[in-house]
């Protein structure tokens, strides 16, 4: 006998996992299941969605960028103030992107020419960005923003005979090309070289500053992108806005079995983390669960997910030293 | 021989999943007795070591310690029982200084278990000073060649007082003088009584350290030999199972246009004014003693390592600067000496590993064909004879010796006009070696131009057209073949030369 680890990745287990939480939804609980419901639950999650997509190819490559939802607040906040001052919303979006990438910019440029650690970088540009927010936009909240893109955003608003939001449909497609980006394209094998094995990515000519400079502002990026999708959803740019949700991103991402320390994981297992921490949240709100208890599922979830393989395969190793040994 | 082996194992066998590493394997070590474990890549040797070493456990078998069954739960427990083990890949831990490696965990205290300093730093100078090497104890062993660390693996294992020494192909990366230091302290050792297991791949240490030897095959013993009634053949065949042909078959080559040509290169502090070139169809060894700066002229000409001053010049034209990936584009590849660090993504499979070096014509327009990634591999495993099981294993399970076969796959696949290799037969049995040889002559012999750092003087002088020999970081000589012998380079290393510099 084979044991369990051998027949099923752990990226795979949460992709059941969503499955059978998506059932269990279904038969418990009266309104699930209804495309109003499904609907909202997945928009519930845009934001987080966009920004776990970059968030993996970092990770992977062993990198993490803690600022995105300053990022997200930080766009929020300039898309209101221009806003406020009278500016077209077209004008807006690209002016918000590139304050994105700028970011994204200053975080790849600390970590590669300075040569900080990402993880000290990006908790000093995340108190920076949303410092920037705030004296961008004040504790003003801006609202108003014209009605056909808030209605692009909207839950209510979906693909013609789907229950699938706009912005939802984006994250599909973009995350389909980070799944080719990553999977199928020398630039993601890179990735992975880099994250398992800086050195020796080095030594094999892979620029890996450049690939760790691009990956950051791709990252600040769709965290602006993200920025302006909130804005519209929630109709209203404010600094705070999006505060401490980095933290889901990255639980999302590493509840998909994608590894903290880097060279491992897949695009797909992150997208079903992301998906089963959105459904759950959904679940335990149509059932009236306290938020406390929300927040404390989704850490469990996360230490199951870091113990579970690891145990599986500790466990692997002694059945397979017991079975060696009878003959 | 009737006195009680200090160590036996009896009948351990041990696979990893499919792969049976060892099947029913003895050995007997007495004290005051070296013993020699050879066998090809992939036989088994390693995995019977860290079995002795408690790092594995066998799957059956058992082990006898003054003939009483011992379980080892872990390395501590072994290192309890007086066995002492040199791996063979370094395992330091970087950030710590090479004294508070060779004393880890066990460092002399003072009042109030303070760590004793200086005591600490008194002991590993004098380990050096036995093994004759001039290493900084405090310096941290970040950025140590692998020789280094090899000496600073051979220092922690002598400092125990160990009743069994296990040596994994300690001397792979050494030169002659070091390996020489090194068997006259092994040599005391066994005097006093201890009991020394020796690996290597080069037979004629085996011949010159131990008096028996155990040959495995496929996981399986073979045979178990007084060494003086055995020749360099008979061992060969032990392990390979038929004759070998020529270790060195050096072709004459046509030699063509200069290809590679390293002008004034300097980084300060490590090496100083080197130039040199390197024509199409020419192998041109770099010899010194370890530390003398090979290594790194070699790494700062491929880029990977930024020089102050001075030029390369490829095919005519100068390369960027601090570019390995310039480097690459015009054609030149390098082979590093450290594999586990710089050679391979240890956690990657096979051919993905072999596929990093062409990444981009692996497929159009960025994307990766899986049958061209797998074929690249598939093709070169097959020409250097790799022992692997599926080649989406992760590289990390191979032996050591399949482990510099992939490096060397992964490079050769980029058919570089300029082939720098550092050390590239470290670790590789000697079938193997004459193929890599019979490769490298091959490939000089279609216009390939071929730099090879090596501290295997028998390597050197078989195969190089020209000898540079460095000492201290500077070029001290520059041997034709015909000139080229044992001496004459050894003078030069040691820098007792007359002083005849290279141009
Ligand atoms: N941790 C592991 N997981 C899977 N396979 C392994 C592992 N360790 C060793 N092997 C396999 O066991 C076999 C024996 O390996 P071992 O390292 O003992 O060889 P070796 O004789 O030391 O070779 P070399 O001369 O190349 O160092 C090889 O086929 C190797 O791939
Ligand atoms: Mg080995």
């Amino acid at each position: 006998m084979k044991s369990l680890g051998t027949y099923l990745r752990w990226d795979t287990a949460v992709g059941i996992l969503l499955i059978a939480v998506f059932l269990a939804g279904t038969s418990s609980t009266d309104g699930f299941a209804s495309s109003g419901n499904l609907s909202a639950a997945l928009n519930d999650t845009a934001e987080i969605a966009l920004i776990a997509l970059p968030m993996t190819l970092l990770v992977v490559a062993g990198q993490v960028d803690l600022s995105v939802a300053s990022m997200l607040g930080l766009s929020s906040a300039l898309a209101g103030s221009l806003w406020d001052a009278g500016y077209a919303f077209e004008l807006i979006v690209p002016l918000c992107l590139l304050a994105g990438a700028a970011g994204g910019l200053l975080n790849g440029w600390l970590v590669t020419r300075v040569g900080l650690p990402p993880l000290a970088v990006t908790i000093g540009t995340l108190t920076l960005y949303r410092g920037l927010a705030s004296v961008v936009l004040g504790d003003k909240a801006v609202a108003g923003f014209p009605d056909d893109y808030a209605r692009w955003a909207a839950a209510t608003e979906t693909v013609p005979g789907t229950f699938v939001p706009y912005p939802i449909a984006l994250f599909a497609v973009l995350a389909v090309l980070a799944a080719v980006l990553l999977h199928m394209t020398g630039f993601g094998r890179s990735l992975y070289a880099i994250g398992a094995q800086e050195e020796a990515a080095r030594f094999a000519g892979i620029r890996v500053r450049r690939v760790k400079l691009a990956l950051f502002v791709v990252s600040g990026l769709m965290a602006s992108f993200a920025g302006i999708v909130y804005t519209l959803r929630y109709g209203s740019a404010r600094a705070d806005n999006g505060l401490g949700l980095e933290l889901v991103v990255i639980a999302s991402v590493l509840l998909g079995g994608v590894d903290f320390n880097g060279g491992k994981g897949t695009l797909g297992g992150a997208v079903a983390g992301v998906l089963l921490i959105g459904l759950l949240n959904n679940l335990l709100t149509l059932n009236d669960v306290a938020n406390e208890i929300r927040v404390i599922v989704t850490g469990l979830l996360l230490i199951a997910s870091v113990l579970t393989p690891r145990a599986v395969s500790a466990v692997a190793e002694r059945r397979n030293r017991r079975l060696a040994a009878s003959p | 021989m009737t006195e009680v082996p200090v160590l036996a194992a009896h009948g351990l066998s041990k696979s990893f999943g499919a792969v049976r590493a060892l099947q029913d394997v003895s050995l007997t070590l007495h004290a005051g007795e070296a013993h020699a474990l050879a066998g090809e890549n992939g036989a088994g040797k390693s995995t019977l070591i860290k079995i002795l070493a408690g790092v594995h456990r066998p799957d059956t078998g058992q082990l006898l310690l003054d003939d009483a069954p011992v379980a080892f739960h872990g390395p501590a427990d072994a290192r309890d029982a007086g066995i002492a083990v040199i791996y063979q890949e370094p395992t330091l831990f970087p950030d710590l200084s090479i004294a508070e490696n060779i004393f880890m965990g066990r460092q002399p205290r003072r009042t109030l278990r303070r760590i004793d300093r200086s005591a600490v730093r008194d002991a590993t100078a004098a380990l050096m000073r036995r093994l004759g090497v001039d290493l900084d104890p405090g310096r941290p062993a970040r950025g140590l060649s692998i020789a280094d660390q090899q000496i600073v693996e051979i220092a922690k294992a002598l400092s125990f007082d160990a009743r069994v020494l296990i040596m994994d192909e300690p001397t792979a990366a050494l030169t002659g003088s070091e390996t020489a230091r090194l068997f006259a302290v092994v040599e005391a050792l066994r005097a006093e009584g201890a009991a020394v297991l020796f690996i290597s791949h080069r037979l004629a240490e085996v011949f010159r350290l131990c008096r028996r030897v155990t040959t495995l095959r496929d996981g399986r013993r073979v045979a178990t030999d007084e060494v003086e009634a055995l020749t360099e053949d008979d061992l060969v065949r032990r392990m390979v199972g038929r004759d070998l042909d020529e270790l060195y078959p050096k072709q004459e080559a046509e030699l063509g246009g200069t290809a590679l040509s390293v002008r004034r290169l300097t980084r300060e502090g490590v090496f100083h004014d080197v130039s040199f070139d390197v024509r199409r169809g020419e192998i041109v060894a770099l010899a010194g003693l370890v530390g003398a700066g090979r290594s790194e002229v070699v790494q700062a000409a491929f880029g990977v390592d930024t020089p102050d001053a001075g030029e390369v010049h490829v095919a005519g034209r100068p390369l960027r600067r601090g570019s390995p990936t310039a480097a690459m584009d015009a054609g030149v590849a390098l082979v590093p000496e450290d594999r586990r660090q710089r050679g391979l993504v240890m956690e990657m499979s096979i051919e993905r590993n072999i596929g990093l070096t062409g990444l981009g014509r692996l497929g159009s327009a960025g994307l990766v064909q899986r049958t061209l990634e797998r074929g690249r591999a598939a093709d070169w495993a097959a020409r250097l004879r790799l022992k692997y099981g599926r080649l989406t294993d992760d590289v990390g399970v191979l032996s050591g010796g399949n482990q510099q076969k992939v490096v060397l796959a992964k490079w050769l696949a980029t058919e570089p006009t300029v082939l720098i290799v550092d050390e590239p037969t470290r670790g590789i049995d000697v079938g193997t070696k004459a193929e890599v040889h019979r490769l490298l002559s091959e490939l000089a012999a279609g216009g390939l131009a071929v730099l090879m750092v090596s501290s295997d003087l028998p390597e050197v002088l078989g195969m190089a057209d020209r000898v540079l020999v460095m000492h201290e970081g500077r070029l001290v000589a520059e041997i034709p073949r015909a000139e080229a012998t044992e001496e004459s380079v050894m003078t030069a290393a040691t820098g007792r030369g007359t002083g005849e510099a290279a141009a």
